[in-house]
């Protein structure tokens, strides 16, 4: 059981996920980020790792990922400025990123490094499910990290059931057909493909993610699953900002209050 | 056996490392494409295509100045022959055929220096299907004449803006907007990269290049296999298809020809297999140019063509076992090469092209040896780079 599968416990309802690049918009941002996001009242945070190639990233977060990489932000590094993170922060924590770089520190040294810091879980958007039951899914659980599978409204019911089965923690429901970006609304079509999920009665959490960005598409978005996952749009307040404490605080209060 | 196997690997490199949101779409083309590439119809429509529209069979040609030059037997497989001017179009006259034959209404690629983004907006003109090129900045800037060709041709080409601004930038790019539009749009991959199954798919339309070879070898010299196969690799459709029918006839030597840039070490280079370490990119776990850290990095070609920082993976495959021989040329020995195939036998080649040619002071042969070049395209595109260059 780790702070996940806490959270859910406690919270099944409009549970705010906050997504933002480890490294920016300064290489020591990260960890102050993290405090304000918890003070701020945020449920999960979800920390990036900067790629060079992010696949299923729009414009901003692309952005975000380059600006990252070209303050120094690698591997080793965050895992150095994450080491005393469980002294601040008391919320879940999840990393995000792509395959290629975790591979190259070290499959079962990333898991490692992962539970003796004190992350919960892991989202690798092109780590496949068939790949992850035959290469992953023993360390991932040898090490307590949840594995978060995306799905999406072309994934077909059988696949959401197996992707169900395979998931421990939540399932990230991407809201469209679409790589990440803030949107200002919410469409019937999505709202039917919600709606199709929630009836579905699975047994993982369900957050929706990509194209979540204030408190009108947080709540809808809550409305037909357990919370949302907010990543662009916060990108933008970082990056438009003076303060970054005071800035995190006004978001996220605008978002939950 | 080289062969790809159920989960879409040779050996170790290969299969399908795509975000959840392409598994139907790519689940999709794994489940039909061999089924509707083995009807009849399907084999027709692409056999009268690649005979009526590009041209095939190509010539084989021997290049006797070229062979008193070397001492050995050289042959030139004239794929700069083909409609377009370059192998590329024997692969996207087959995905468009299997897009049509999959409902598709759309067209999406990626182009480099813009060879594969006229293919592919040529066979959508020729099926009267919507196009969209996504491209480098950096390449649209180097390659305007192309860029026109692709919107005489009614495609709309899209800059892509992240990134180095090249090749795997606007790789990255369509797969993005594969993403935001799964139903009705095929993506045409250019190379034997990407997810299963398109490595093997590209492979299997460019295979009618090794197949014609040895057809044309056993009616020239009374046998069907040449000693050694030469052809350059970029991401390596070209190689792919000239030695796809040769993978399994050890007693023919086949040699990939990468670019080395300014020099393999001088940290401008595309020299995959020398530079590379296994990774992930673009869907499939091949050699590929990487920091530590495992960020990719930039490669650098002066032919964009083999501008590339990876390579598909059946080549990561035949390089780890040793099935593969891996040569790497310099800038200034391919645009000297390019001259001299000028010179010796009145083709100007595809700076990819002359990689190959050059390989040809690389490679040990004896003086009775056939040696098959594959003549992956003509130069014309690259004028403008022949005329900077100045070396002539
Ligand atoms: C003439 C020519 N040869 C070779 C290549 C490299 O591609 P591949 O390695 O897929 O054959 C290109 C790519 O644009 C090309 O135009």
């Amino acid at each position: 059981m780790n702070r996940l599968h806490r959270l859910f416990e406690q919270k099944q309802e409009r549970v705010l996920s906050i997504y933002f690049t480890a490294g920016f918009p300064q290489l020591v941002d990260t960890l102050p980020v993290m405090q304000a996001l918890e003070s701020a009242g945020a449920d999960i945070i979800e920390i990036g790792m900067p790629y060079s190639d992010p696949i299923a990233d729009g414009p901003t977060i692309q952005d975000s990922n380059m600006v990252a990489l070209d303050n120094g932000m690698n591997m080793k590094k965050l895992f150095e400025q994450l080491q005393e993170m469980r002294q601040s922060i008391s919320i879940p924590v999840v990393l995000m990123g792509y395959l290629n770089p975790i591979i190259q520190y070290g499959i079962e040294a990333f898991c490692k490094k992962c539970q003796e810091i004190g992350v919960d879980g892991l989202i690798v958007p092109d780590l496949p499910m068939q790949q992850y039951l035959d290469e992953y899914k023993g360390l991932f659980e040898n090490y307590g990290l949840s594995n978060t599978f995306l799905i999406s409204p072309q994934t077909s019911e059988n696949r959401i059931r197996e992707i169900d089965e395979h998931s421990n923690g939540f399932i990230y429901m991407v809201s469209s057909h679409s790589i990440t970006g803030a949107k200002s609304e919410i469409s019937e079509e999505q709202i039917a493909y919600f709606k199709r999920v929630e009836a579905m009665n699975l047994r993982n959490a369900r957050l929706i993610g990509f194209g979540i960005s204030d408190k009108k598409t947080f709540i809808t978005a809550s409305t037909y699953s357990n919370g949302a996952i907010i990543g662009s749009a916060f990108i933008k307040v970082l990056k438009d900002s003076k303060d970054l404490s005071k800035d995190i605080h006004t978001y996220i209060q605008s978002i939950i209050s | 056996m080289i062969r790809v196997d159920e989960k879409g690997f040779y050996g170790k490199f290969g299969g399908a490392y795509i975000p959840e949101m392409l598994h139907p779409n790519i689940e999709e083309l794994r489940d039909n494409y061999e089924q509707i590439v083995a009807i009849p119809e399907f084999q027709e429509e692409f056999n009268a295509l690649l005979q009526d529209f590009v041209g095939r069979p190509t010539p084989l040609y021997l290049a006797s100045r070229l062979s008193e030059k070397y001492g050995a037997k050289i042959y030139l497989k004239r794929e700069d022959l083909c409609h377009t001017g370059a192998h590329k179009v024997n692969n996207t006259i087959g995905q468009i055929i299997l897009a049509k034959k999959l409902g598709k209404k759309r067209i999406i690629a990626e182009t480099g220096a813009g060879q594969h983004g006229v293919a592919t907006a040529t066979v959508c003109a020729l099926m009267g299907m919507e196009c969209t090129i996504y491209m480098g900045a950096l390449d649209i800037q180097r390659q305007r004449p192309n860029v026109e060709r692709m919107r005489i041709l009614g495609a709309k080409v899209v800059p892509a803006t992240s990134g180095s601004q090249t090749l795997k930038d606007a790789t990255n790019e369509a797969m993005r907007q594969w993403i935001n539009n799964p139903v009705d749009t095929h993506y045409i991959i250019g190379s034997v990269v990407g997810p299963h199954p398109y490595p093997e798919m590209v492979a299997r339309f460019q295979s009618v290049i090794s197949k014609e070879i040895k057809a044309q070898l056993l009616e020239k010299e009374g046998t069907e296999n040449p000693d050694i196969v030469i052809a350059c690799v970029g991401g390596g459709s070209n190689a792919a298809g000239a030695f796809y029918h040769y993978y399994n006839v050890p007693q023919v030597r086949l040699v990939a020809v990468e670019a080395a840039g300014l020099g393999i070490s001088s940290g401008k280079s595309a020299a995959t297999t020398a530079l590379g370490t296994p990774g992930i990119l673009h869907g499939s776990k091949t050699l590929l140019m990487q920091t530590e850290d495992g960020q990719v990095v930039e490669p650098h070609s002066i032919s964009a063509g083999l501008d590339y920082p990876g390579i598909g993976p059946v080549h990561a495959h035949l390089f780890d076992i040793g099935r593969g021989e891996f040569v790497a040329v310099e800038d200034e020995d391919a645009m000297k090469a390019g001259v001299e195939l000028s010179r010796t036998e009145g083709i100007i080649p595809a700076i990819e092209t002359a990689h190959a040619i050059h390989a040809l002071n690389m490679i040990e042969f004896r003086p009775d040896d056939i040696i098959v070049i594959n003549l992956s395209g003509r130069g014309d595109k690259d004028l403008d780079t022949y005329i900077k260059w100045g070396g002539y």
